[in-house]
């Protein structure tokens, strides 16, 4: 079981990762956020299995259709964006300052 | 009667001061001698009835502060020192006022200043009579607050604005000193009234008293602490430089402030202590000491005075010096008889510089006068007479009280005794010396004022000459008719008013000492004034090569700059307080300290901080997403650290000093942070 753990919390921090130190790329983010929901997802399996509970893998179908809403909006949020812009480089888009 | 006897002056200086304006002048000018003539008639009787008839009057009026244990009453008693100061108080007084509706009859002020004059007597007379020390205390700074009026009385001139500030300013340091005294009697014995203090005086005569963290014995503190306020009050060395200065007032200001009624009162107040001196050898050895050098340096200062006042300004200070020895060598009655007689022929002597100084258009400078004598006649013969009573001349007034001053001081069988007498003796010929110097130079030298003062100098008119002739009377008699009633041996003209303690009482032994030390100090005052008058008269190219020679001019520096005593005290302690005012504790502390930790500080403080943490906010999104992740992680560490180490290594964050210390230095910090961006 630990290296399934450790499987899943490896891809957390890939994600994570993916969010933090990418500076070009909307559409990396939207993958890297994927990428974590699905660690989290294993996770979740993965205690389900272990401490045999249906629960867990309950909250895996729930967390697939909440990360297939969140990425169709995301990535038609994506396209405005684009629509407006002409191009999806992230480092042009800090207007909002504080 | 008693008190209609205090009260009538207060009546006076509220008609003539808020009904000035209808009563006018002349109107204001009867009221008050009106109300001044019926209290010294009524001090006359009281006087009678007290002292003479030997029935000591004490009245309770109202209660005024009652809390627990501090309570007492106003009241008053007249005994027969009381009664004794009444009466020159009022007698001074009451021919002040007649010489004021004359001396300032061109004054467009002129009920305004009897208004201040009777309100001094009130505040005078509430002095005296006072039962217990707070009540004197009103009066001691109602003297204070009147004296501040009446130096001031031409407020137009920069000079009497000085003058005054610095009369205030100089007794207020005094009133500090017995506003501690009356304190710390008060923390010792509970009560401030004087029978109940000066009835356990004896019984404190051995106790310490915790005093600035130091331990004192409690009544030699007491007396000194309260000698500290009739320093101020009158005129004594360190303390004294606001008497000349406050010549400044018109002239019988001068003759009835500071010659005859407040610098009086410290000598009153030590007599009317006398059960607390008497019981405090150290504080008496410091009244000895330091009333022998102010008699002493005064005498010397007045030597080579040019100013017509100030010369008997300083001859004040100095006789208030021998007054003040005489309370310390345990002989009061001799320093109140001191004060009485003094009080007539200084105010005499003040009242006459007033006529010359009337005479020759407001000239002061004795330089410029010269050969008023034949001008004046009257005048030259009342200044005589006063001049001649202050030397001490064999049986005019001076001589009863001064020769027995210095007598007692002799027979005193001390050290402070014999620094006394020599300081007083040597004084008394230089006292001679100048008052023949100022006879000399203002009647009998040749004339060296201006044609047009010499030939428009004019003889006193009544209201002025009367003052001085009936000043005259008793300048010649009075101490002879009251020697042996006020300081005559076994007499019992004070029924207890003053307390003398046996051993201390020395006043046979004076009659014991030798005739040499008897004789030496009326032969130096005869000798004083023959040689300043032979040295006016025919020594004046010596006196001249003596004052231009590098030793007499600094000698006559040093005289006529009073001691530097001005010099020293404006340029060292005035000049250090008034930068240290500014640049310490306005600078440095309220502008400097407080405002960057205050109001400006924690403005700029909040201002900074915000703008950091503004320039945090990039608007990079990959930014938001690492400080999440970092606060992420600093959360997650806290717990972790507080569930590994226990919580006491967290809690170590609650000292409340490293707060402090964060706070304080966040302060400090973002001021270079505001440097940093600035450059």
């Amino acid at each position: 079981m630990e290296q399934y753990l450790i499987l899943s919390t490896i891809l957390f921090f890939i994600g994570l990762f993916g969010i933090v130190l990418n500076r070009k790329n909307i559409l990396v983010i939207l993958m890297s956020i994927e990428l974590m929901l699905l660690a989290i997802n294993v996770n979740f399996i993965i205690f389900s299995n272990s401490i045999d509970d249906i629960i867990g893998q309950l909250f895996a179908l729930l967390v697939l259709t909440v990360a297939a809403a969140e990425s169709a909006i995301g990535l038609a949020i994506l396209v405005i964006y684009y629509r407006l812009r002409g191009n999806i480089f992230i480092e042009q888009s800090h207007l909002m300052k504080g | 009667m008693y008190l209609t006897l205090v009260f009538l002056p207060l009546f006076g200086s509220i008609a003539a001061g808020f009904f000035g304006f209808f009563v006018g002048s002349s109107g204001a000018g009867f009221l008050t001698i009106t109300c001044l003539g019926l209290t010294f008639f009524l001090s006359c009787c009281v006087f009678y009835e007290v002292a003479l008839a030997g029935a000591p009057c004490f009245i309770q009026v109202m209660p005024w502060f009652d809390s627990e244990l501090f309570s007492f009453a106003w009241g008053f008693q007249f005994d027969s020192l009381t009664a004794i100061m009444l009466i020159v108080v009022t007698f001074i007084s009451f021919l002040v006022h007649i010489y004021s509706t004359e001396y300032m009859s061109h004054d467009p002020h002129l009920p305004r200043f009897m208004s201040y004059l009777s309100l001094f007597t009130f505040f005078m007379l509430i002095l005296v009579t006072a039962d217990n020390f707070i009540q004197m205390f009103v009066g001691w700074e109602g003297v204070g607050l009147c004296s501040y009026l009446l130096i001031n009385f031409w407020f137009t001139r920069i000079q009497a604005n000085k003058a005054a500030i610095k009369a205030m300013v100089m007794n207020r340091i005094g009133d500090f000193g017995l506003a501690l005294g009356i304190f710390c009697i008060f923390s010792k014995v509970g009560a401030v009234d004087y029978s109940t203090v000066f009835a356990l005086a004896p019984y404190f005569s051995f106790d310490s008293f915790c005093f600035l963290n130091m331990e004192f014995n409690f009544l030699d503190l007491v007396g000194v602490l309260l000698f500290i306020g009739a320093v101020g009050k009158s005129a004594q060395l360190g303390l004294h430089t606001w008497l000349p200065d406050a010549m400044e007032g018109p002239t019988p200001v001068s003759a009835l402030i500071h010659a005859a009624t407040m610098v009086t009162a410290g000598v009153f107040l030590i007599a009317r202590c006398s059960p607390l001196f008497e019981y405090a050898p150290g504080a008496l050895s410091v009244v000895t000491i330091v009333g022998a050098m102010t008699a002493f340096f005064a005498a010397s200062t007045g030597l080579l005075q040019n100013d017509m006042k100030r010369v008997i300004a300083y001859s004040t200070c100095s006789q208030l010096g021998y007054m003040v020895f005489a309370c310390g060598l345990s002989n009061y009655h001799v320093g109140v008889f001191h004060l009485a007689n003094h009080a007539f022929f200084k105010a005499l002597l003040f009242l006459g510089a007033g006529c010359v100084i009337h005479a020759v258009g407001d000239e002061q400078d004795m330089r410029k006068m010269g050969g008023l004598a034949r001008l004046l006649p009257f005048t030259y013969g009342m200044m005589l007479i006063g001049s001649l009573s202050l030397m001490g001349m064999p049986f005019l007034t001076g001589f009863y009280s001064k020769d027995v001053i210095l007598e007692v001081a002799y027979g005193n069988y001390t050290t402070s005794g014999h620094f006394a007498y020599i300081l007083g003796t040597m004084a008394a010929f230089l006292t001679a010396f100048y008052s023949m110097r100022l006879l000399y130079l203002t009647f009998l030298s040749k004339p060296n004022g201006f044609r047009v003062l010499i030939v428009n100098a004019h003889e006193a008119p009544l209201r002025m000459a009367l003052p001085l002739f009936v000043l005259a009377i008793p300048s010649i008699f009075i101490g002879y008719l009251t020697k042996d009633m006020i300081i005559g041996l076994g007499t019992d003209f004070w029924q207890g008013s003053i307390f003398i303690q046996p051993k201390n009482f020395t006043m046979i032994d004076a009659e014991h000492i030798p005739v040499s030390a008897k004789l030496l100090p009326v032969v130096l005052s005869i000798l004083g004034a023959s040689s300043s008058y032979f040295l006016y008269s025919y020594g004046s190219s010596t006196l001249y090569r003596l004052k231009t020679s590098p030793l007499g001019l600094k000698l006559y520096t040093f005289l006529n700059r009073k001691w530097f005593f001005d010099k020293v005290y404006n340029e060292v302690i005035g000049q250090f307080f008034l930068y240290a005012a500014y640049h310490w504790t306005y600078k440095q502390v309220d502008r400097g300290l407080i405002e960057s930790l205050g109001p400006f500080g924690l403005s700029r403080l909040v201002s900074r901080v915000a703008y950091i943490l503004k320039q945090l906010q990039t608007g990079f999104f990959y930014h938001y997403t690492l400080a999440m992740v970092i606060s992420l992680m600093l959360f997650l560490a806290y717990f972790s650290l507080a569930t590994v180490f226990g919580t006491s290594s967290v809690l170590l964050l609650n000292d409340a000093r490293l707060w402090i210390l964060f706070i304080v230095s966040i302060f400090f910090l973002t001021s270079d942070f505001k440097k940093e961006g600035q450059r």
